[in-house]
């Protein structure tokens, strides 16, 4: 039976969501190829995930060894590279994630397995395995195949596939695995710590109205014209990435994957083009996008669009809620 | 310290409209601008930035076709000691992996010297974000993916941090040389100036094809590829906004009286 296995992602004591994600997707795979799912975990002191995870693949397995506490590349790799070349699952799911990004590649190269990374669907066709994924910020689609190969490996955009629990749940046995890791094995690389973006005195996952923008910002310059409009309106100022790496904004106002999620009543993009990074931390309310490019992505994520300059939108938005505010 | 770093020349498709080319495996290209890949453009200021701190030697590569130059100039004109570009007909096709073997064999045919190998954590066209890793691995070294600070440089090692999901970043230790892929926002990109732009244009780059750096046609392109690109195509839209209609007036009025309708202003 062929064995598709997913790498199991957790960080600080908890199972993040791409797991379950790729979970689900592999058990609807195996179906479709008369597959079996197993999970693999890799960590110290993690019996308890493999509890939770047994929901939902056919079985997990478990290396434990302290120096695998934190995610390090190199041991990870190590382990993995043992794992998989012995195993030689027919696919291998991992997250394309900070961790997937550090691992899948160093794998692929050193196994000799043909990868493919950020996959948005993977599928069978005349039996070979296809994968759907994005070119160009999204903009268009492209379908890679693969070299005929014993093994496949391919890293999964997170937020992508639903996550399910298997009705009834797989129940998957839970197999220990001893750790091959020596002292030896882990010397070029060390974990040291955490590091959290610092907090301002706006936390932008709780606002009711938030005034998002990207790229359309232009320059710093016009920072005072959003602001006082976000003021207007009794919302906050939020932004995509770009804004943030030209440091324009500070990170706690950044939307997305890697910057927060948010779940207003009222979210106004302004100049956003709606790359999936950023869409992927916009959760709920009503969005609504002012953007040049009627084309931009953000209009496939908005419920109402304003396909024009943000620049001479803004002063007559601000204008008529500012009036209406003063007849209330 | 020297420093290698590997640039690529892209489109800009942020405001354009894309469609897809006879052959069915790429974008036309006419009409758009093309400019260094954004993650590279951190890149090259952070190789910059650590000249100027440790001095030593930076290396610009790229692979593509003549056009490719303007962005090794552009790197030359900010002060990058030497470029090659790396290009032959065999290339075309060539995956994250076939590309990253392109660029290791380049690095060890011209026996270059380095401390650390920079590259940009992806690239904006084709997204795979597989390159700087699998460079490393083929070359035998560490990496370092997604670095967004270099905070020491030791003899020996450096310290940096990775960016993590939602806001978090972690700092890891590595022994050098490394490959580190370059997350953007780690600097601020300086711009090209008058008189570097003079400097890189009397600049020789070295130019070189697959043979010359010890490559066959079944090592790269399609053929030295384990994943082929079989075709590109519009993603179905499955969702659209209801887009407001009128002049600039007209539709900030609609706007406002939809809020109001549904109780949110």
């Amino acid at each position: 039976m062929k064995e598709i296995l997913v790498l199991v992602e957790h960080r600080r004591g908890e199972i993040r969501d791409v797991t379950f994600e790729m979970l689900s997707e592999a058990v609807r795979f195996a179906k479709k190829i008369g597959g079996s799912v197993s999970a693999l975990i890799l960590g110290y002191g993690v019996q308890e995930y493999a509890k939770i995870i047994s929901d939902y693949a056919n079985q997990v397995l478990v290396v434990e060894d302290e120096k695998l506490k934190e995610f390090n590349s190199e041991a990870y790799q190590k382990v993995l590279v043992k794992v998989i070349g012995e195993r030689k699952p027919f696919l291998t799911l991992i997250g394309h994630t900070a961790i997937g990004m550090d691992l899948a590649p160093a794998l692929s190269a050193t196994l000799n397995i043909p990868l493919t990374t950020d996959c948005i669907c993977i599928d069978v066709e005349d039996g070979k395995l296809v994968a759907i994924r994005q070119y160009y910020g999204g903009k268009v689609n492209g379908k890679v195949v693969f070299k005929e190969s014993e093994s496949y490996m391919v890293t999964v955009r997170a937020g992508v596939f639903s996550p399910e629990k298997p009705e009834p749940p797989l129940g998957g046995g839970i197999i220990s695995i001893p750790s091959p890791l020596t002292d030896e094995d882990v010397k070029y690389k060390k974990f040291i710590e955490y590091v959290e973006a610092e907090k301002g005195e706006v936390d932008i996952s709780s606002a009711d109205i938030i005034v998002d923008i990207g790229r359309g910002i232009k320059d710093a310059k016009n920072i005072p014209i959003v602001e006082e409009f976000a003021k207007a309106i009794g919302g906050v100022l939020a932004c995509s990435r770009p804004v943030v790496d030209k440091g324009w904004l500070p990170k706690d106002r950044q939307i997305g994957i890697s910057g927060k999620t948010v779940k207003p009543k009222l979210h106004i993009a302004l100049g956003v083009s709606g790359a999936f990074q950023h869409v992927a931390g916009m959760k709920g309310g009503l969005i609504i996008a002012v953007n040049k490019d009627p084309k931009a992505p953000i209009f496939n994520v908005a419920d109402y669009g304003i396909v024009e300059d943000m620049f001479k939108v803004i002063p007559i938005l601000k204008d008529l809620i500012l009036e209406l505010k003063g007849k209330k | 310290m020297d420093i290698i770093v590997c640039v690529k020349h892209v489109p800009d498709t942020a405001e354009a409209e894309l469609t897809i080319d006879e052959t069915g495996k790429d974008i036309r290209k006419t009409g758009l601008v093309f400019d260094i890949n954004e993650w590279d453009n951190y890149a090259v200021e952070e190789a910059l930035l650590l000249k100027e701190k440790y001095g030593g030697k930076i290396t610009a590569i790229t692979i593509g076709p003549k056009e490719a130059e303007e962005t090794l100039r552009k790197c030359i004109a900010k002060g990058v000691d030497e470029a090659i570009r790396l290009t032959d007909d065999l290339f075309k096709g060539s995956d994250g992996y076939a590309t990253a073997r392109i660029l290791c064999s380049a690095i060890k045919s011209l026996n270059l010297k380095y401390d650390l190998i920079l590259t940009g954590a992806q690239a904006g066209d084709d997204g795979y974000a597989q390159v700087g890793v699998t460079l490393a691995e083929l070359l035998g070294v560490q990496h370092v993916s997604l670095v967004k600070k270099i905070a020491e440089v030791k003899d020996d090692a450096l310290k940096v941090h990775r960016e993590l999901e939602g806001g978090l970043e972690e700092v890891v230790e590595v022994k050098k040389p490394v490959v580190l892929t370059i997350q953007t926002g780690i600097n601020e990109p300086r711009y090209v100036s008058i008189a570097g732009v003079r400097k890189a244009a009397k600049k020789e780059i070295k130019v070189l094809g697959a043979a010359d750096i010890g490559l066959k046609a079944e090592d790269v392109g399609e053929a030295g590829s384990p994943t082929v690109l079989e075709k590109l195509f519009i993603p179905p839209v499955t969702k659209q906004a209801e887009i407001l209609t009128g002049d600039v007036s007209e539709v900030s009025k609609k706007l406002v009286s939809i809020l109001k309708e549904k109780g949110l202003i």
